[in-house]
């Protein structure tokens, strides 16, 4: 990666478009705001995390929340357990995860297409089961924390601002770190992965260790965020934690804005997760989110496959340079 | 209750797991698509026969067959308005879709029936066999079962339109210069796919209390045995239901309940890794 | 000797694919490879360049062997190739994908000198002016202009050249001619499986004939186009044998 890479406009663009939005809730010191500022965040950090594997490699993950999850449990255990700071504790938690993409890429990324798909599946619920299981996690109950644990970062209220802080900055360096990747050599050896897998293997791109750390890539900062997340929620279960629906829903976002660009994930974190504020406070709505949200996803599948951002992109070649 | 109970118990839930399962692989043989609908389509069958029992006071057998038909032509539907325009995408197209819909159903079917349980108010006492005892539904369930493997065996072996399916998954493209109408092969396909799945949520229906969100854990089963059957082989898929079931009914009697879908979905995963074309074949 | 291929047999299911083909091959040289459809070609390719592992025999390039090796492996150490049907990567640029070989090639470049390889090689084949375009939109025999481009970019020492001509037209095949006499210039050896005869004739300085998997003649184009061997088995083949003995008479 070289640094004339970072003066391109779409990714400051991005950066100050997402800076903006997350700093409104802290001069109006605004909790509810917030609240709904920060799962915008979150969304953009699991979605631009997911797209690494998604948008660039081309393998379909329906269990990129495992990870999420995994980060979450173990940061939670290695708190309420043996005392861990937070920050030791996210830190963990995102080595947990980077560790568990990698033992599963090596086994799991020699499946192609759907069979791919599938087997991660198969993982979040497998994952799931076992975790209910599995005692030193509090089984099907899960880990919940004392209250107490909120007083050393100034009690709950004060708590729930670091966290906001530290979301933010690591939605910005998710974005960052997501362009750094794709404008590297190795995201290009992931590009050719995805176009055409043989193609770039006789090409000389050593495909198995390429995929794998994209996936330990996709996987090390949902396992910080899930920490941050089910710290700030107090407790963790196995059904929340692995919720496959989760998954889908980030692959919805995807989609939405445009897999493999930057600024698409961001795009359609924001945009899912707004429409669905919107769908849930509408008394018209309400019940049927889902249905809309099916609808909405249905036509973006069949009339606009490329998503928002990708659209653009084919529509007017021009902006490829800009819209990285 | 002893294991030969259990093993009896889970064998004949096989039978049906079987023919949830061969709607999946029905559908992923023929055309490439994994129908992540499945789920919702079962549950869809559960209320189909819960209705039809309530509302037309029909006898529930009766309902599975009513409400069979309408899974053919829910199915025909659903490939016409979102599966026929990204049949030749790349696979995530049609994965979305189809959870598109899975999502369209649920949402419209929580708001109607929300998430509690129903249950079809029917017994047919139970069978005693020796030391086994056990509900007549699901010795008649397991029969059906039978039943329907059978006719879909002679519909795809005997009759001309059956014929065109099986021409149409080997090779779609020759299938069309041959003046195969493969469009309405295809449509017609997806709803044989999504008819098993609804007959197989009216037969679970006669013997257990369902909810809305009740398909989703047969639709990850019909993704066990599928796989372990081989995708597009029938027989395959109700042998894989066979041997779940069975392995559902045992593994009780050796450790707790809780472990048996951590089991399942470990087998998935590895069957995929060392055998993706199924332990007994695919049939391609 | 840059390549020694000996003994080396391929079979899928009841398919004899390739079964004892031998040959050596020195540094420098353009080998032609020819045969028949279905006579194991590209089959040959496959296992020499790794994507296929042979049932038997040893394939040793510059002296290690590297049999059944890992494609992305060959490739590094200087094995390059093309594909009988191209195989753009579609959803990037001309000069991306071309960027692609040169980092992971033989010499694994950073991205900055591989762009400058790039534009080098680009130019080379013609193809520079259309740089930035998607390499989905190219016609088929800018797409074959591309792999070999691609290939070129990983500076190989050995070029494998699967019908780079097959689907152009008279005057793209001259300047592909031209082409890959310009890269044996540069010192890269070249095997290349074509069908149209004059052309592998006139550019090669020895040709290796397969049929039904087995090597029938290995020697100079005028020792091969003389075998009786080579004619019988193109007799099936009334066209090929025609530019076969044509080239015979005009040798």
């Amino acid at each position: 990666m070289s640094l004339k890479n970072l003066k391109n406009p779409g990714l400051w663009l991005t950066l100050v478009v997402v800076f903006i939005l997350g700093v409104i809730p802290i001069i109006n010191n605004k909790a509810s705001a917030r609240e709904e500022t920060l799962t915008v965040l979150l969304s953009v950090i699991l979605v631009s995390s997911l797209n690494i594997l998604l948008g660039y490699t081309g393998y379909i993950s329906f269990g990129h929340i495992v990870f999420y999850g995994m980060g979450g449990y173990v940061g939670l255990f290695l708190i309420s357990v043996y005392g861990w700071s937070l920050w030791t504790a996210m830190a963990a938690g995102g080595l947990a995860s980077g560790l568990l993409a990698f033992l599963l890429g090596s086994a799991i990324l020699r499946l192609r297409g759907s069979y791919f798909a599938l087997a991660t599946i198969g993982i979040n619920e497998a994952m799931r089961a076992f975790i209910s299981n599995f005692e030193p996690f509090g089984g099907p109950t899960g880990i919940s924390l004392n209250f107490q644990v909120y007083n050393q970062y100034g009690g709950a209220a004060q708590a729930l601002w670091t966290i906001y802080y530290v979301v933010l900055a690591l939605a910005l360096g998710n974005i960052l770190l997501s362009y750094l990747v794709k404008t590297s050599k190795f995201g290009l050896g992931l590009q050719a992965i995805r176009e055409d897998e043989e193609a770039a293997e006789v090409m000389g791109v050593v495909t198995p260790s390429s995929k794998t750390w994209a996936y330990v890539l996709s996987a090390v900062l949902p396992g910080m965020v899930g920490v941050l997340f089910f710290f700030k929620n107090g407790n963790i279960e196995p059904g929340p934690a692995f919720r496959l629906h989760l998954s889908i829903e980030l692959l919805v976002m995807v989609m939405l804005g445009g897999y493999g660009t930057i600024a698409g994930p961001v795009l359609g974190a924001f945009g899912y997760q707004r429409l669905r504020g919107l769908l849930l406070t509408s008394d018209l709505f309400k019940n049927i989110q889902l249905t809309v949200a099916g609808v909405l996803l249905l036509v973006i599948i069949l009339f606009i496959p490329s998503g928002a951002v990708g659209w653009i992109r084919h529509r007017f070649p021009v902006t490829r340079r800009y819209l990285p | 209750m002893d294991i030969l109970t259990f093993l009896v118990d889970g064998l004949l839930i096989g039978f049906v797991y079987g023919i949830a399962a061969m709607g999946l692989t029905l559908i992923w043989g023929v055309m490439n698509v994994i129908n992540l609908s499945h789920g919702p389509i079962i549950a869809l069958g559960m209320f189909g026969i819960y209705f039809a029992a309530t509302s037309l006071g029909v006898n529930p057998y009766v309902g599975v067959i009513l409400v069979s038909f309408a899974g053919l032509l829910l199915g025909m539907l659903i490939y016409a308005i979102a599966i026929h325009r990204v049949i030749n995408a790349p696979h995530l197209s049609t994965l979305l879709a189809t959870f598109a819909v899975n999502m369209i159903i649920i949402g419209l079917g929580t708001t109607a029936f929300t998430t509690s349980a129903y249950n079809v108010d029917f017994s047919l006492g139970n069978i005693s066999v020796g030391p086994v005892n056990t509900p007549t539904t699901r010795v008649i369930a397991a029969l059906a079962s039978v039943l329907v493997t059978g006719a879909l065996y002679f519909f795809l072996y005997r009759t001309t339109l059956g014929k065109y399916v099986r021409a149409v998954t080997d090779n779609r493209a020759a299938a069309e210069l041959m003046g195969i109408p493969s469009a309405r092969i295809l449509a017609l396909s997806f709803g044989l796919g999504t008819m098993l799945a609804a007959i197989a949520g009216g037969l679970i229906a006669t013997f257990f209390p369902f909810t809305i969100l009740s398909g989703g854990a047969y639709e990850l089963k019909s993704f066990v045995v599928g796989v372990m059957g081989g995708v597009g082989n029938p027989l395959g898929a109700l042998i894989g239901g066979l041997i779940l079931g069975t392995f559902e009914g045992v593994i009780p009697a050796f450790m707790p309940t809780s472990w048996v879908p951590v089991l399942e979905f470990i087998l998935f995963v590895v069957i995929l890794l060392v055998r993706p074309t199924g332990l007994l074949g695919a049939k391609k | 000797m840059i390549l020694q291929v000996s003994g080396v047999s391929k079979r899928f299911g009841g398919l004899q694919a390739l079964s004892d083909v031998s040959f050596n091959l020195e540094e420098g040289r353009i080998m032609g490879l020819i045969g028949p459809n279905g006579a194991g070609k590209t089959t040959l390719f496959n296992c020499i360049n790794g994507v296929y592992r042979p049932e038997e025999g040893r394939v040793v390039f510059r002296g290690q062997n590297i049999t059944g090796n890992k494609t992305y492996h060959v490739a590094k150490m200087g094995l390059s190739r093309t594909h009988q049907i191209v195989r753009p990567l579609n959803d990037l640029t001309i000069r991306e994908n071309v960027i692609v070989g040169a980092c992971f090639g033989r010499e694994n470049h950073s991205l900055g000198s591989a762009e400058k390889i790039a534009d080098e090689v680009l130019e080379f084949v013609r193809l520079h002016e259309r740089a930035n375009q998607l390499a989905g939109s190219l016609n088929v025999g800018q797409k074959k202009r591309l792999e070999m481009a691609r290939a070129l970019a990983a500076r190989p020492y050995l070029l494998l050249l699967d019908e780079v001509l097959a689907g152009l037209n008279a005057s793209e095949i001259t300047q592909m001619i031209g082409i890959v006499r310009d890269i044996r210039e540069r010192g890269t050896t070249i095997i290349m499986i074509e069908h149209v005869m004059q052309a592998v004739m006139n550019v090669s300085d020895d040709i290796l004939v397969l049929d039904f998997g087995k090597q029938i003649a290995f020697g100079t184009p005028e020792q091969v186009a003389n075998d009786p061997k080579v004619i019988e088995a193109y007799l099936g083949d009334p066209t090929l044998a025609a530019e076969l003995s044509g080239k015979k008479s005009s040798a």
